[in-house]
């Protein structure tokens, strides 16, 4: 019998050797004439031990990294496919302690399971939410996700039980659910992970969401920075329509879904739902005045479901083990858990699925294990580049919604960017009004010209042209942006630039030693 | 490549693409996955086909980073510029590979080899800095690891 031995396809594997070290492995198994049977997962989030080679012993599966090809045959020596000690051994995946301490549950079969093995993902508990959403009324399976608590991932925290109720009460020929897998914040890539390492689990959550609210079809709108995902997601695709998992007759049900990607094209833009839905009918990625919602009037004029990728793969845990089980995990009315991201200048970067109510301050010290510098962690910034950097006295505050809201700054997408004290603020800030200027659809004046101006007068801050008149210049500039926008791109992009000048002073030029 | 080839795969990807709902998008992205760029003429065979204006095809093409109106270099290497890659050193990296090509951002190297593009973000953030070329996404990327990227892909074109 072949021994199986899982080594990633994720991007982030693969930046650092993962499918050199899976050709190693085919290689020198080959010529010592062993038979191994290679599978391809995703990544265990714990990206300083990748590439991770994993061996199945017995009941375990036994971790080897972070592995390069030229250690391979060095493995193969030591008898890594029996187990056996090395220097690269890490023990069972499961007790490592970054991961034994996460409570995944949108992430459970990431990195566990071989991506495009259907027969893995069932093996797994797939499809067990979509075989029950068949044989329950839409009424039904949208309370399911009402009762659980599910608030969209993608940003807003829009409760998506509210959101698909509008859609299922909207009459129409022709409903649509459009996944937002643009994934534009920096930071972030567990949508990405998700694609890459789980694609059964986002095609059973967009099934349900299509049985849901009467959907016949969906579209993933995928950025086109991510081409490995969108290979995995067409095959999967394939896959999945040819068991019957999609099409015709969804699950011997007898109602129909189907789905395609579309890729976007380079414009952070089109993460707003309302651009995606511009540029998914093939136009310029240009906001929409709402009302009316996409729930009514959504993508060609018609009601439609927009979700983001990990918002919808919550969604088959909710229904293969109910609304309750959900609801049980998080904190106040942020409902069960999130993937958060951990990037930047930090020891240990990666995805740690934990429910709300986490701190920072555990995020980063306990998971991470600080700055990968070894200098103190001096501003941290969550939610994207449109959120706010927190310096080290907001550390404690529990991720929740509400509370991150009440601070002035946003969890959005759970990504988390540390920086270490090297890091000039202002040039952070003068980097978020310049972001903007580059990426803003164009459609209203103060995010439009607004940013062009923020960066001037930013420079002309940092080059000491009469201080005074320039903060006050600035201050003015992102009220207007902040309340004269259409939406979050310039109505947010003040958020990192205020944050930068409240917390970090100094690095403006600015004296603190008289303030009042 | 002539032009008349050209109109070849243009006329090609608008007749596989046109009847699809948006049509307009994936054709733009077939175009550029077989020529690498947008060539001008494309804008009048698409407004033709789609029966859209040609204002409302230019309009598009220019909106979005993706399109490009120029063709690029025999590889397009992507730099990364947004926070997580800035907290481990992106902004050397950038200075380093634009004076390193001897390029700006948008430009292709006197060899035709390399075009040089900034990114913002590539979902590696967890391995930054990063740098994609062509599809392949490279992760922890530093000034040496740059000029080794660029060697190599100027040594498979040697012996190719
Ligand atoms: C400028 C801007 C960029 C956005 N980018 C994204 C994105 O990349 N991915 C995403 O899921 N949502 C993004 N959003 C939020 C979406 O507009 C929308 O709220 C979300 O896709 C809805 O899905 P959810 O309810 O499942 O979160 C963005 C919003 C704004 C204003
Ligand atoms: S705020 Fe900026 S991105 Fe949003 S609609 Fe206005 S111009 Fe477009
Ligand atoms: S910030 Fe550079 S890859 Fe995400």
């Amino acid at each position: 019998m072949s021994v199986i031995v899982y080594v990633p396809l994720d991007s982030s594997a693969c930046a650092l050797g993962a499918d050199a070290v899976a050709q190693a492995i085919a290689r020198e198994a080959e010529r010592r004439g062993l038979a191994v049977e290679l599978r391809r997962n995703g990544s265990r989030g714990m990206y300083w031990l990748e590439p991770l080679v994993e061996v199945v012993c017995g009941e375990q599966r036994l971790a080897y990294g972070p592995v390069t090809a030229e250690a391979v045959a060095g493995l193969f020596d030591a008898g890594f496919l029996s187990g056996a000690a090395h220097p690269l051994a890490l023990g069972p995946t499961e007790a490592i302690d970054f991961l034994a301490r996460q409570q995944r549950l949108t992430f459970a079969r990431v990195g566990v399971v071989d991506a495009l093995s259907i027969a893995e993902y069932v093996a797994h508990g797939g499809f067990v939410g979509l075989a029950r959403a068949s044989t329950m009324t839409p009424e039904a399976v949208v309370k399911e996700v009402t009762d659980a608590g599910l608030r969209g991932r993608g940003g807003a925290a829009f409760p998506t039980g509210i959101k698909w109720k509008t859609v299922l009460d909207t009459p129409a020929e022709q409903k649509y659910i459009a996944c937002n897998a643009d994934e534009g914040d920096s930071g972030t890539f567990s949508d990405r992970m998700l694609m890459e390492g789980d694609p059964y689990c986002l095609i059973e959550g967009m099934a349900i969401a299509g049985l849901a609210v009467g959907a016949t079809q969906g579209y993933i709108y995928l950025r086109s920075e991510y081409p490995r995902a969108l290979d995995i997601l067409e095959s999967a695709i394939r896959a999945a329509r040819e068991i019957g998992y999609l099409g015709s007759n969804v699950m011997g049900s007898g109602r129909a879904f189907d789905l395609e990607v579309r890729l976007g094209a380079g414009a952070y833009i089109c993460g707003e739902e309302t651009a995606m839905l511009e540029s998914l009918e093939g136009k310029r990625g240009i906001v929409r005045a709402k009302p009316p919602l996409p729930a009514i009037a959504g993508l060609f004029g018609q009601p439609t479901v927009i979700n983001n990728v990990i918002s919808l793969a919550s969604v088959p845990i909710i229904l293969a083990k109910g609304a309750a089980h959900y609801r049980d995990f998080g904190l106040g009315r942020s409902r069960g858990t999130l993937p958060f991201q951990l990037s930047g200048n930090l020891k240990r970067t990666g995805l740690v699925e934990l429910a709300f109510g986490v701190t920072l301050r555990e995020l980063l010290f306990d998971y991470a294990g600080g700055s990968a510098s070894g200098r103190p962690i001096r501003a941290v910034q969550v939610g994207g580049p449109l959120g706010a950097y927190l310096p080290e006295d907001q550390f404690d505050t529990p991720l929740d919604y509400e509370q991150y809201a009440a601070m002035g700054a946003m969890i959005g997408h759970g990504g988390i960017v540390a920086f270490d004290d090297s890091v000039d603020m202002a040039q952070m800030a003068r980097y978020a009004m310049e972001f903007c200027a580059v990426e803003s659809c164009g459609k209203c004046t103060p995010c439009r010209i607004g940013s062009t101006r923020g960066v001037e007068v930013i420079d002309r801050l940092l080059a000491g042209d009469d201080r005074g008149r320039q903060l006050a210049l600035l201050e003015s500039l992102c009220d207007t942006m902040e309340k004269g926008s259409l939406c979050a791109m310039g109505g947010m992009t003040p958020y990192p630039v205020r944050s930068a000048l409240k917390y970090f002073p100094r690095d403006f030029g600015i004296d603190t030693s008289r303030a009042a | 490549m002539s032009e008349l080839h050209q109109d070849e795969i243009i006329a090609r990807e608008i007749a596989a693409g046109r009847d699809a709902p948006g049509a307009l998008l994936p054709i733009l992205h077939a175009i550029q996955n077989a020529l690498g760029w947008i060539p001008p003429q494309a804008t009048r065979m698409l407004a033709d086909a789609l029966l859209l204006s040609r204002a409302e095809v230019h309009g598009v093409i220019t909106f979005y980073h993706h399109f490009r109106t120029h063709p690029p270099g025999r590889h397009v290497v992507q730099v990364c510029r947004a926070e997580a890659c800035q907290a481990v050193g992106a902004a050397r990296l950038e200075a380093h590979a634009k004076a390193s090509l001897g390029v700006d951002y948008g430009e292709t190297t006197a060899d035709g080899a390399i075009t040089l593009e900034p990114v913002y973000c590539l979902g590696n953030c967890a391995c930054s800095p990063s740098v994609r070329i062509d599809d392949e996404i490279a992760g922890r990327v530093d000034c040496d690891g740059f000029d080794r990227i660029v060697e190599r892909l100027r040594a498979e074109e040697v012996s190719a």
